[in-house]
């Protein structure tokens, strides 16, 4: 009986003990990021964040205690991430069911969806290269439009990749019964597949906004930046995350303060997207 | 149930031809014109990185017909004189995201280990997962925010520590004073980390648990078993999960701009500042004007571009061959 209970040889529990140590002491330094983050940017933003900010143009530099704000680079934000959806979730939703109606297996839907995946893998820096050689050079000069481009390059092969994974898990009976009745292949994938996939789609739709809106990289040179109203699409336009660049290199403390309540804002939008898709949305799908 | 499309295509044209209807002729060219227009749109999504590569290049010709390849290996970056180099830029590049990988791969594979084998109670495994991945959500111009006003001053007494101790080692024999190579390291370890945790934990799920229940029949306790049997079986998952997330060290602008203090020039030691490709891209290109300066700094994008390509190509390979022999 006592051999049953003997204890592990030393050093079998020297090494147990070393490797949990070590394993859960650096798996708690890994939740340490995030929750300083939304700590500092939430005691940090929130005081800063007023409803003048919704509403007022950003102060001039070094100029205290006049309103200040970033109105004009939420309008931006809302625009550009407007043009990128415009050109990507049509582009990206028609290519997905491409992908996954009528490529299926074969070798070019296999290299096309190579070359998307290539194309998620792009640096956010050299896609806004990109747009300032395809928009901003031509045409000599910054714009929300050159923005809301580099923006729908970003999202077009995260719509892509994952509408096409949200319509391969349509039940293909479905899309047979649908024939069955005599609907063609439009009405089935319009009226079947794609009214099946629509939670999905709507939640991977979210996701890309939400990347989209925190992007920085794209937008510094080609929809710049501006102190003003958004005047015209083909002006340049104020951004919230190029606010938060550009204010947190300034030397000026109430800029600082700005970008921590625009950080407030972009996380928040954020990560409620992300939980929301991940909790309710995913939960809504399980039940169908 | 592969060619249902087909199908569905012959019997559409079959009846029009037998009859002449035309609600039957109408469905059959939406259809037709409902698989072109799909077509057509996925030609363009696969097109654009033919597009953005061949317009990159041709946008860095001044600079390649200027400077060659020697840009690859020459120092000089002196915008009013138009003579680049590249090379602080490529070492920066590269020695901020080995940092990145040297910190963040062991974390990582913690993660892993902690949220999918059995070591930790299954109701906790999957909110420690969501902490992790959720810091991938977080936009990098916010990390790099919170490590320029927070992280570093933080971290100022760990870079005094090293320089007072190690300075007698060159990557450490430079009087810290904020930004350097290593808060680059240390910001682009956290941006990585959800990457190489979220694939090194679907790697060891992968795993059969027939491997483990082997070496749990032969004595192994739980933490034998997970070091010498399943993360040897899961290490060239994990390496290419590693790949990819190397791909996107090396492309991560926002965030490390703002802690690495853009300065250029080669400095071995880790606490001094320096520079990276897409941060110099991130402050030259709004106010770039002459054709060289434009053209060196597109020529730097491809230069990003392809090397970034060639990891992630390598690290989806690897990545696909091991799932599909898993």
């Amino acid at each position: 009986m006592s051999q049953l209970f003997d204890p592990l040889p030393l050093p079998k529990r020297i090494f147990n003990a070393a490797l949990s140590a070590i394993a859960f002491s650096l798996a708690a330094l890994a939740l340490v990021p995030l929750f300083a983050m939304l700590w500092s940017i939430f005691t940090k933003g929130m005081p800063h964040l007023t409803g003048d900010v919704f509403t007022q143009l950003p102060a001039p530099a070094g100029m205290k205690d006049i309103v200040n704000g970033f109105a004009n680079a939420v309008i931006g934000t809302l625009l550009m991430v407007a043009i990128g959806s415009g050109i990507s979730l049509p582009l990206g939703i028609l290519t997905a069911i491409f992908l996954s109606e009528f490529g299926k297996k074969t070798a070019f839907a296999e290299v096309m969806r190579f070359l998307i995946s290539i194309l998620s893998a792009a640096p956010s820096i050299v896609v806004g290269v990109f747009a300032y050689g395809v928009i901003v050079l031509p045409l000599k000069g910054f714009s929300a439009f050159a923005g809301g481009f580099a923006l729908s390059i970003i999202m077009l092969p995260i719509v892509s990749l994952a509408t096409e994974e949200a319509l391969k898990l349509v039940p293909n009976s479905q899309r047979l019964a649908s024939a069955a009745l005599g609907a063609g292949l439009a009405r089935t994938t319009s009226r079947v597949v794609l009214a099946r996939a629509f939670p999905s789609i709507l939640t991977t739709a979210l996701l890309a906004i939400a990347r989209a809106a925190g992007e920085t990289a794209p937008l510094i040179f080609t929809a710049l930046f501006s102190q003003n109203w958004l005047e015209s699409v083909m002006g340049p336009s104020a951004s919230l995350s190029v606010l938060i660049f550009n204010y947190a290199n300034s030397p000026f403390i109430e800029q600082n303060n700005l970008a921590w309540a625009a950080a407030v804002i972009l996380v928040g939008m954020v990560l409620f997207t992300n939980l929301l898709s991940r909790f309710v949305i995913r939960k809504r799908l399980q039940a169908w | 149930m592969g060619n249902f499309s087909e199908q569905s295509y012959r019997s559409n044209r079959q009846s029009f031809t037998d009859t002449g209807n035309v609600q039957d002729l109408l469905s059959h060219w939406s259809d037709r014109g409902f698989q072109g227009l799909t077509f057509v749109a996925a030609l363009i999504t696969a097109a654009v990185p033919f597009w953005m590569s061949a317009l990159i290049f041709q946008q860095a010709q001044p600079a390649i017909a200027k400077f060659g390849l020697s840009f690859l290996w020459t120092q000089d970056w002196n915008v009013d004189q138009n003579i680049f180099g590249a090379l602080p830029y490529i070492y920066g590049t590269l020695v901020s995201s080995a940092i990145a990988l040297v910190i963040a791969l062991p974390i990582g594979v913690a993660v892993a280990i902690i949220t999918s084998e059995d070591v930790f109670p299954s109701w906790l495994q999957s909110p420690i997962a969501v902490v992790v991945e959720l810091i991938a959500a977080i936009p990098s111009v916010i990390v790099g925010l919170w490590g320029r006003f927070i992280l570093i001053p933080a971290l100022a007494p760990l870079q005094e520590f090293l320089f007072g101790h190690f300075k007698w080692l060159p990557i450490f024999n430079t009087q810290p004073f904020g930004p350097s190579m290593l808060m680059a390291g240390i910001v682009l370890a956290i941006m990585i980390l959800p990457t190489i945790a979220a694939i090194s934990r679907e790697v060891l799920r992968a795993i059969s648990q027939d491997l483990r229940n082997g070496a749990f029949a032969l004595g192994s306790t739980q933490w034998e078993t997970i070091w010498h049997i399943t993360l040897p079986a899961a290490a060239s998952g994990i390496f290419g999960g590693a790949s990819l997330a190397l791909g996107r060290a090396l492309g991560e602008t926002m965030a490390v701009t703002m802690v690495i203090g853009n300065v250029t020039g080669i400095d071995v030691s880790l606490l001094s500042p320096g520079n990276t490709i897409p941060a110099l891209l991130a402050n030259q290109f709004s106010e770039a004007t002459d054709p060289v300066h434009i053209g060196a700094l597109m020529y730097l994008a491809l230069v990003l571009f392809l090397v970034t390509l060639t990891v992630n190509a390598l690290a989806v390979v690897m990545v696909r061959f091991l799932t599909r022999h898993a």
